[in-house]
């Protein structure tokens, strides 16, 4: 086959750059077969992210939209969010480079941790 | 992007990306409530990273040209012909079969985000995501098509077809000359995922 030359970019063969893609979009899949959204309202979203910030990457923009019609559904809030990313945050840095980074470890120690919830 | 209290960091422990900290805390508050299974979420990734792909949509093609009457039933009812060989699920529950034809070439795109035939080609590639083609596909896309090499005459209609959440597109390529006789198997080898959206046609190497 003539070897056809993509005009954007040339990409490789495989659908995720790294692995957290391929974890926002498993997580997308799911979370719609439990009904907590049509796919015709995850594509509005989806297209709002990346209409809003073209030059966006593309999985950015999809974990922008999973993360807004996540809250939107109130699968979660956003202070629960954010207390969330700040313990896996203190446990990626209280484990030694190399070790599986647990959740556990950015809890504890002492350290605010899920103090952040004002409801 | 700071808020730096480093304060007694050590240079061996481990640090997540921002993006990563982000996939993380939504994945584990998904979890602890239930919403998602953790082995369920590794198998979708199995799937769509080992099994699903367009030599699917390639083997759909190769059927389409051998099989008269496969064809005929694509054209009907492109979702049952597609089911028929196993291919089912996501994204692939409405879909329509576009015949290329001497007088008419038919290209794919999604304008709104990134909607595409999972069953039979996979996830898209990154150029199908890219807001250039989004954009340009509907506008010119001759001058789209030219860019992949694509050069048809000028008396070839070109038809761009917007995919939706609702409705997917398999653009079923001209069978080159030169392939009779051909099994299916010698078909599907040619058969390019580009060609399957509209943005090649299919040769034989010489």
């Amino acid at each position: 086959m003539s070897a056809p030359e993509p005009a954007p970019e040339r990409q490789p063969e495989t659908p995720f750059a790294a692995p957290w893609e391929a974890q926002v979009f498993a997580l997308t899949v799911k979370l719609h077969e439990r009904g907590v959204f049509t796919w015709s309202e995850w594509t509005q979203v989806l297209g709002a992210e990346l209409h809003a910030m073209p030059d966006r990457p593309y999985y950015e923009s999809w974990l922008a939209a999973l993360e807004k019609i996540a809250q939107g559904h109130a699968v979660m809030s956003e202070p629960e969010r954010l207390a969330r990313i700040a313990a896996w945050d203190r446990a990626a840095k209280a484990t030694p480079h190399g070790q599986p980074i647990l959740l556990e470890n950015g809890a504890g120690a002492g350290g605010p941790s899920f103090d952040f919830s004002p409801v | 992007m700071a808020h730096d209290h480093h304060d007694h960091d050590h240079p061996h422990n481990s640090e997540l990306s921002p993006i990563e900290l982000r996939v993380r805390a939504l994945e584990s508050i998904l979890v602890e409530k239930g919403y998602v299974d953790p082995a369920a979420v590794e198998a979708i990734i199995q799937t769509y990273e080992t099994e699903i792909g367009p030599h699917r949509g390639a083997r759909v093609v190769a059927k389409a040209w051998s099989d008269p009457a496969f064809a005929a039933w694509l054209k009907e009812d492109a979702s049952a012909a597609i089911a028929s060989l196993g291919y089912t699920g996501r994204q692939g529950e409405h879909m329509v079969a576009l015949f290329n034809t001497p007088d008419l070439h038919n290209m794919v795109v999604c304008t709104l985000c990134s909607c595409y035939p999972w069953p039979v080609l996979g996830l898209p590639p990154v150029w199908y995501k890219s807001p250039p083609y989004r954009a340009r596909a509907v506008k010119e896309p001759r001058a789209v098509l030219a860019e992949f090499g694509v050069a048809l005459p000028d008396g070839k209609e070109v038809r761009v077809w917007d995919s939706t959440a609702e409705m997917r597109y398999l653009v079923i390529p001209e069978r080159p000359a030169g392939t009779e006789g051909w099994s299916e198997e010698q078909l599907a080898a040619i058969i390019s995922r580009d060609s399957m959206i509209g943005t090649a046609v299919v040769t034989v190497s010489a």
